[in-house]
């Protein structure tokens, strides 16, 4: 095995670990505030993808295109599903939480196979089959533009939280409920507000997903498991934890499908995960609970 | 529990035992379905449901139950009754690893729930790569005639099935009603309810943990051997899969965490559910893959909206059963 294939696989999982992050990062800004475990959390990304697989195959809308409308909507659905659905629930135990995320999970991994059937779904754009070349070294043009877009995403919901007032507002809330409520913050607006945000990431990573690879009804709960063991690793509730696990476990995966076996490449991220919950359970760069 | 109470439950006991007598085969499938969920259920509950331990990957004990009788039948013609206490050994083992490993690490909650998922799932990708019991294509178990009871290899009429699992039920139903008014059981509710003030009165909280889970997984694995021996083939994608875990944990959530009663009654309103949402859209003849399970998510959505703490205890005020 030549060091230019290992080389060439790392920065390919690189690459899809930092979409893998902004997917993660939604899990993490939404469990960071408003301590919910959102369980449908890759069944909303496939739904993202689904809609821009829909997108291109009605009007022949380019993913990157598709990004806009399919934000600007899943910010739209989140805000929604948190102030009609899981504010109510926000203090009650986390197995009743659980069973509502869950619940919402089955119907939204069934609605779309109701509507697609079981087969898998693609857009085929030109620039997936060009690549940059770096001396020895491939980098799929797709695959360097999603993670462009992917970091992109990253640093708005950075400089959100930094520099906005509503930001800063939402870090309040995550910081000390209490304090919040008596300070007179709108705490269900915010909380809302936040799982319109978690939405809108996973929106840009299901978005940017589907350039990568293709999409079924039966991935969603595969990516939610993913989404989480990409946030402990990294740290839950932390953002830039999500990031770094996102890019730990995408290299991981990719070094295990080349050294071990595809099919076993999930076994890595676990063993990971359960790694760092033995010996860092706050994950990489999580504090202490 | 009140006299009128007892007297209930001497009715179900005895319309339970006569039923096979009076139903046709798939009412009596169903209901050894129903009998299978509620125990697992069961399990379930005394690690959640009486000392506050959310587990997530129960799946895990049942497949490793079901592998470890299933292979040593299949290797060596060793029947359920001495497998079933590999299975039972193992389980315990594995919850005994996993909950020290989390109590000692200090992992509670979201996190704690989080790891037995990953060990459920690592274990799922583990026997996909095993070839000794038949990875990814399955094992099976040779299908014995139906007509002729042998208790002793666990192969007979689906009414034998039926009664094993029923004898399951009422054991493990006996074993939480003693539990619960046990000193483990007051310690457990002690822990749950808050587990800094139990330790604070001088509870050992791990010790009490570690009872629980590794009770749990002993009783789920029993489970496990009921299953390979009932339905005769292994998928590790199947067995281990979270879907598993999230059905073992339906019932006690929509019958009622931690009480007695609710894992039964969860897992007779489920499965009573999803077959008559199957029958129904047979009859509108809407088969649409995937719609019956909408419809599974959209009852499951409004129980878990509108009745939080499950059915059981709202409907024991109502019958007057408890105290």
């Amino acid at each position: 095995m030549s060091l230019d294939l290992v080389a060439n696989v790392v920065i390919a999982g690189l690459l899809t670990g930092l979409v893998y992050g902004l997917m993660a990062l939604g899990l993490s800004v939404i469990f960071g505030v408003v301590r919910v475990v959102n369980f449908a959390h890759g069944e909303m990304l496939t739904i993202a993808m689904y809609a821009t697989v829909v997108l291109f195959a009605a009007w022949r809308l380019d993913p990157f295109w598709a990004l806009v409308p399919v934000t600007v909507a899943f910010f739209a659905a989140g805000y929604l599903l948190q102030a009609g659905l899981i504010n109510p629930f926000i203090t009650r135990p986390e197995h009743s939480q659980f069973m509502l995320l869950v619940a919402v999970a089955i119907i939204m991994v069934n609605a779309l196979l109701m509507i697609f059937g079981p087969d898998a779904r693609n857009v085929q754009v030109d620039y997936q089959l060009d690549s940059f070349a770096l001396g020895k070294i491939l980098v799929d043009k797709a695959r360097l533009y999603a993670a462009l877009a992917a970091i992109a995403g990253s640093a708005v919901l950075f400089a959100f939280f930094r520099y906005t007032r509503t930001g800063t507002a939402i870090r309040a809330c995550a910081d000390n409920h209490l304090g919040a409520l008596v300070v007179g913050l709108n705490v269900r607006h915010l909380y809302a507000f936040t799982f319109g945000l978690g939405s809108a990431c996973v929106a840009v990573a299901g978005v940017m997903m589907v350039l990568l690879v293709e999409v079924n009804p039966s991935l969603g709960p595969a990516y939610t498991l993913l989404a989480f063991v990409i946030v402990i690793v990294g740290g839950l509730g932390s953002m830039g934890g999500a990031l770094l696990g996102g890019v730990l476990i995408g290299m991981s995966e990719a070094l295990a499908g080349l050294l071990v076996t595809p099919s076993a490449k999930s076994m890595f991220s676990f063993g990971l995960l359960i790694l760092v919950l033995l010996f860092r359970p706050q994950g990489l760069l999580g504090r202490r609970p | 529990m009140t006299a009128r109470g007892i007297a209930l439950l001497a009715v179900l006991a005895a319309v339970l035992l006569a039923l096979p007598a009076f139903v046709g085969g798939y009412a009596l499938s169903l209901a050894t379905l129903i009998l299978l969920s509620a125990y697992t259920g069961q399990a379930w509950n005394v690690m959640m449901g009486f000392a506050g331990q959310l587990s997530l990957g129960h799946a895990l004990y049942v497949g490793v139950g079901a592998y470890a009788a299933a292979a040593l039948f299949f290797h060596y013609g060793i029947g359920p009754w001495a497998g079933v206490w590999l299975a039972i050994a193992l389980c315990a083992l594995l919850g005994a690893a996993i909950g020290f490993l989390a109590f000692r690490f200090g992992i509670s909650g979201v996190y704690f729930a989080l790891l037995t998922i990953a060990f459920a799932e690592f274990t799922r990708i583990g026997f996909d790569h095993l070839d000794w019991t038949g990875g990814p294509g399955g094992l099976f178990i040779k299908v014995a005639q139906r007509d002729r009871v042998d208790l002793l290899n666990l192969r007979g009429t689906p009414a034998m099935f039926y009664y094993v699992v029923l004898a399951l039920v009422a054991g493990a139903f006996a074993l939480c009603a003693w539990l619960l008014n046990s000193r483990a059981g007051y310690y457990w509710q002690a822990i749950r309810e808050d587990e800094d003030a139990a330790r604070a009165l001088g509870i050992d909280t791990f010790r009490w943990k570690m009872v629980a889970v590794v009770l749990s997984a002993a009783m789920t694995a029993v489970a496990g051997v009921f299953f390979a021996f009932y339905y005769n083939n292994l998928f590790p994608e199947q067995i281990f899969n979270i879907g598993r875990s999230i059905e073992i944990i339906l019932g006690p959530v929509i019958g009622g965490v931690g009480t007695l009663f609710g894992p039964i009654l969860g897992a007779a309103v489920l499965n009573l559910l999803a077959d008559g949402i199957t029958e129904l859209i047979a009859a509108l003849g809407w088969e649409i893959p995937g719609i019956k399970q909408v419809f599974y998510g959209l009852v499951l959505l409004v129980v878990v909206m509108f009745v939080p703490h499950g059915i059981w205890p709202a409907l024991a005020r109502k019958l007057k059963v408890s105290r």
